[in-house]
């Protein structure tokens, strides 16, 4: 007997997800607080790589800006904080909101622009916009920037772990819209137009708009994983926003695999554990103070090269791979021993 | 001499070419024949290197072709005319002649050897300064014949030099190649859809039909037989 | 009106550094067609290495041309290494490629030469000239970066137009097969444009080092800025470059002479989807083919 999921898409990837939140909720209740934290920031990441997964691979269109998108979403988030006594889940709303509309100026530019142009593009946005809270310093508050609250846990639970749980349930319920999306006919026309313009617009398909959408939904993800990432530190400050977070963007999207959700797993631990392991290791080794943070720069930059160059599908693509070559080797054996045993006399 | 022995090419699960085995000798004219999607343009482009195969054998006065790259196998003495005339739009006509004889002639010889092209086909020289976009359909043929030519090739491979060309200019240009041809020490095989003006033309003719040779024997031959050249060549 | 003056000088000697990126970025496009986003940072190597050869005490001049030949290797292996293998495959990767090749260099160069921020010295003085009465912002030092960007702009040009070497890497770059037909060493010559790219870059970092934040990121404005003075000239020529450069000095000088530094970035990017939007071959290119 096997077990079948049931058919209908939405359901399916509830139920995936309740599982999910299920198996997380057992394993952030074992971890230290430490921990807790780092999950949540895996699960922040999550949803901003899956934004960006949707955009690249599924649609297309390369973004080297993310990170501005995130600043606008944790800038948003702490702005209200600061002045504002509104409900929590609004802020978080208005975060996304505020991102989503960066993203539709940008996508309406976007939608002319090819590959290496675009790339260029979002590049400058990148480095144009933390500037803009450098020059208004008592609004962005400057170098020492924004604070945050974490609304208040209920009960007992430790503040990393309420903290981790919003972050976590952000993030499935990120998964399951875009995993439907994808689904649907707006998943079809994004992969019509990253396939063939041309051919997609004789098809009916409103290229421009499909584009754009694509543009505003990914901004709207990296706007609320830009909050999240903004309640993590506690403080906002253009610092945390360099060219740098939209480009290790870029690397951990690729790694995991453009275009899969799911892929978008190991991008964020590469983006969450990498400056872990490469702070450790230079103290190992006893290198200079600021070594860390370029090791672990160099080391996404490898990822980005050495990926392209040998396994551009990345780690989904290569598991996938693998997969399916483990599937063909083994049912290969196996009709070998049949064959075999049924020769024997 | 051009030896092509079993040569096979695949795009993926298609075989442009199956075991195409002829041979083309100096001083003649080869027709290659056959509709669209013969294979015909795939076996000048394997012959020349753009197309790669690891199947059979193309060898050209006792060399081997297969392997070599593209720029060796022109280096060799092979030139080939591609299929859309391949003038480059953004070059002037004379900076065009002048890329083909970077490899062959040293600096005094280009210039004379350009000043001979200019005289083999006058209406050019008006346009010698200007860029080869500014060129019509036939003026781009006479370029890219006669760039074909500066370089005294040894193998003159021409892929339908007269598509989108006026029957006259179609005639005069066949006229030319004769002519050069006839007593050289060139080989030149033409690849044509409009087999009736390249049967007038040739010496030998090769009839393709979905990557086979339907047929390899003189041109007059092939013309006299009416059922190949209703089946085949649509005449 | 003094203001005006110096705002449009210094529009006008950025413009020219912008320039000598957005050559760069040119002289790979047209021949690979791929934007090496990493040229910023093989600029910005090579004027650490030339600092290191400043600091063991070599000459000035020597150090420079020292580092001019090393952009000039540098551009032709990476284009051996790590372009080469995509040619003809997606049109993204080598984009990404290149980015991942920025942030490995501008690692290396904090790993290397650390945090502290260091300066760099100038050919020429650096303080403005004076005409008549007052100083304008105009140094000998400006004046130094006028004559290097001509002469190497002079310099491509008449690479490309006068010698049989231009001829090759043009034709390389404008129809490849084509030219391979006719016997040309294409791979060499592809090569070529991308060592001569890494020489204006290398040429391009020596001439801002001295007046910027002499840090592992110092190129990064400096690279978007040339892509923008690239775009505006239409990727495909110099003199595009040229005068993509100087509109791109002179937008951005104004900016942040008016409106403060801070927002020069973002007076870049209007500046840039405006073109994108209104032109987007560039001012220069000629107009695409149809596309159905």
């Amino acid at each position: 007997m096997t077990l079948r999921l049931p058919r209908q898409p939405m359901i399916r990837n509830l139920l995936l997800a309740l599982c999910g939140a299920g198996i997380l909720y057992f394993v952030t209740s074992l971890l230290s607080p430490y921990n807790d934290y780092l999950v949540g920031e895996i699960a922040l990441y999550l949803i901003a790589l899956a934004g960006l997964s949707l955009l690249t691979g599924v649609t297309g269109q390369i973004s080297l800006g993310h990170g501005a998108f995130m600043a606008v979403g944790a800038y948003t988030v702490a702005l209200l904080m600061t002045h504002t006594q509104l409900n929590f889940i609004v802020e978080l709303l208005a975060a996304i909101g505020a991102a989503a509309v960066l993203g539709l100026l940008i996508g309406v530019p976007a939608t002319r622009l090819k590959g290496p142009y675009l790339a260029g593009m979002t590049l400058l946005v990148a480095l144009a916009l933390p500037p803009i809270a450098d020059r208004w310093t008592t609004t962005f508050g400057g170098d020492q920037g924004l604070t945050t609250t974490v609304p208040n846990a209920p009960g007992t639970i430790n503040p990393e772990e309420w903290l981790a749980w919003i972050q976590i349930i952000g993030a499935l319920i990120t998964l399951v819209l875009l995993a439907n999306l994808l689904r649907s006919r707006f998943g079809r026309s994004f992969r019509a137009v990253r396939d063939d313009e041309i051919s997609a617009s004789l098809a009916g398909i409103h290229v421009a708009r499909t584009k754009v959408m694509a543009f505003v939904i990914s901004a709207a993800c990296a706007g609320l994983a830009g909050a999240f990432l903004g309640l993590s530190t506690g403080v906002v400050n253009t610092g945390e926003f360099p060219l740098t977070l939209s480009i290790q963007l870029l690397a951990a999207m690729v790694l995991g695999g453009t275009g899969s959700l799911m892929g978008m797993w190991w991008g964020a631990i590469l983006l969450v554990y990498l400056p872990q392991w490469s702070t450790s290791l230079s103290s190992h080794f006893n290198l200079g103070s600021g070594a860390s943070a370029y090791l672990a720069t160099i080391v996404f930059g490898a990822v980005l090269i050495v990926v392209m160059l040998i396994a551009p599908t990345g780690m989904q693509g290569g598991l996938r791979w693998g997969w399916r070559w483990g599937v063909s080797f083994i049912s290969g054996r196996l009709r070998q021993n049949l064959s075999s045993a049924n020769s024997t006399p | 001499m051009l030896e092509v022995q079993d040569l096979s090419v695949t795009y993926g699960a298609v075989n442009a070419l199956s075991s195409v085995t002829f041979s083309a000798q100096p001083g003649l004219i080869t027709a290659i024949l056959g509709a669209n999607g013969a294979g015909k343009t795939t076996l000048l482009r394997t012959i020349s290197g753009l197309a790669r195969t690891r199947a059979g054998s193309v060898r050209f006065n006792g060399e081997e072709l297969i392997g070599r790259t593209v720029e060796n196998i022109a280096r060799r003495g092979v030139s080939h005319v591609p299929e859309g005339r391949g003038i480059i739009a953004e070059l002037t006509v004379e900076e065009n002649l002048r890329l083909a004889t970077l490899w062959c002639l040293g600096r005094r010889d280009r210039q004379k050897a350009i000043d001979e092209t200019f005289d083999l086909f006058p209406r050019l020289s008006g346009f010698r300064r200007r860029h080869a976009s500014t060129l019509s359909g036939g003026e781009r043929q006479m370029l890219v014949i006669g760039r074909a030519l500066i370089s005294r090739p040894r193998l003159l491979l021409l892929d339908e030099p007269s598509l989108g060309l006026a029957p006259l200019v179609t005639a005069q240009l066949m006229a030319l190649l004769l002519d050069h041809t006839i007593g050289s020490d060139m080989t030149v095989v033409l690849v044509e859809q409009n087999a009736r003006s390249a049967l007038s033309v040739s010496h030998n003719a090769v009839v393709l039909s979905l990557g086979e040779v339907v047929m390899s024997d003189a041109a007059a031959v092939v013309a006299a037989d009416s059922d190949l050249r209703h089946h085949y060549l649509g005449f | 009106m003094e203001l005006f003056i110096n705002i449009t000088l210094n529009g006008i000697t950025n413009g020219m550094i912008f320039a000598t990126l957005a050559l760069a970025l040119v002289l790979i496009f047209r021949a690979t067609r791929i934007i090496n986003f990493a040229q910023g940072a093989m600029g910005m190597m090579t004027t650490f290495i030339a600092s290191s050869l400043l600091n063991r005490g070599l000459g000035y001049w020597w150090a420079f041309l020292a580092v001019l030949a090393i952009g000039f290797v540098f551009g032709a292996l990476v284009e051996r290494v790590l372009i080469r293998p995509l040619q003809g495959k997606s049109e993204l990767n080598p984009v990404i490629v290149t980015i991942g090749l920025l942030v490995v260099l501008e690692g290396l160069a904090g790993a290397i030469y650390g945090n502290a921020s260091r300066g760099f010295p100038a050919a020429y003085s650096q303080s403005g000239l004076t005409i008549g009465h007052s100083k304008i912002a105009f140094s000998h030092f400006d004046l130094f970066i006028l004559v290097a960007v001509l002469a190497l702009m002079v310099a491509t040009l008449a690479l490309f137009r006068a010698t049989t070497l231009g001829l090759r890497m043009r034709a390389s770059a404008f129809a490849g097969e084509i030219a391979r037909l006719l016997g040309v060493r294409v791979g060499l010559f592809l090569t070529l444009g991308w060592a001569l790219a890494g020489v204006a870059g290398a040429l391009a970092g020596l001439l801002v080092a001295p007046t910027s934040s002499f840090g592992p990121y110092y190129m990064d404005l400096i690279l978007v800025y040339g892509f923008t003075a690239a775009v505006i000239g239409g990727l495909e020529s110099p003199v595009g470059a040229l005068i993509g450069g100087l509109i791109t000095g002179l937008c951005i000088s104004y900016v942040g002479g008016y409106f403060g530094s801070g927002l020069q970035p973002l007076g870049a990017l209007a500046l840039l989807i405006v073109t994108l939007m209104a032109r987007p071959e560039g001012i220069f290119a000629r107009p695409p083919a149809r596309k159905v």
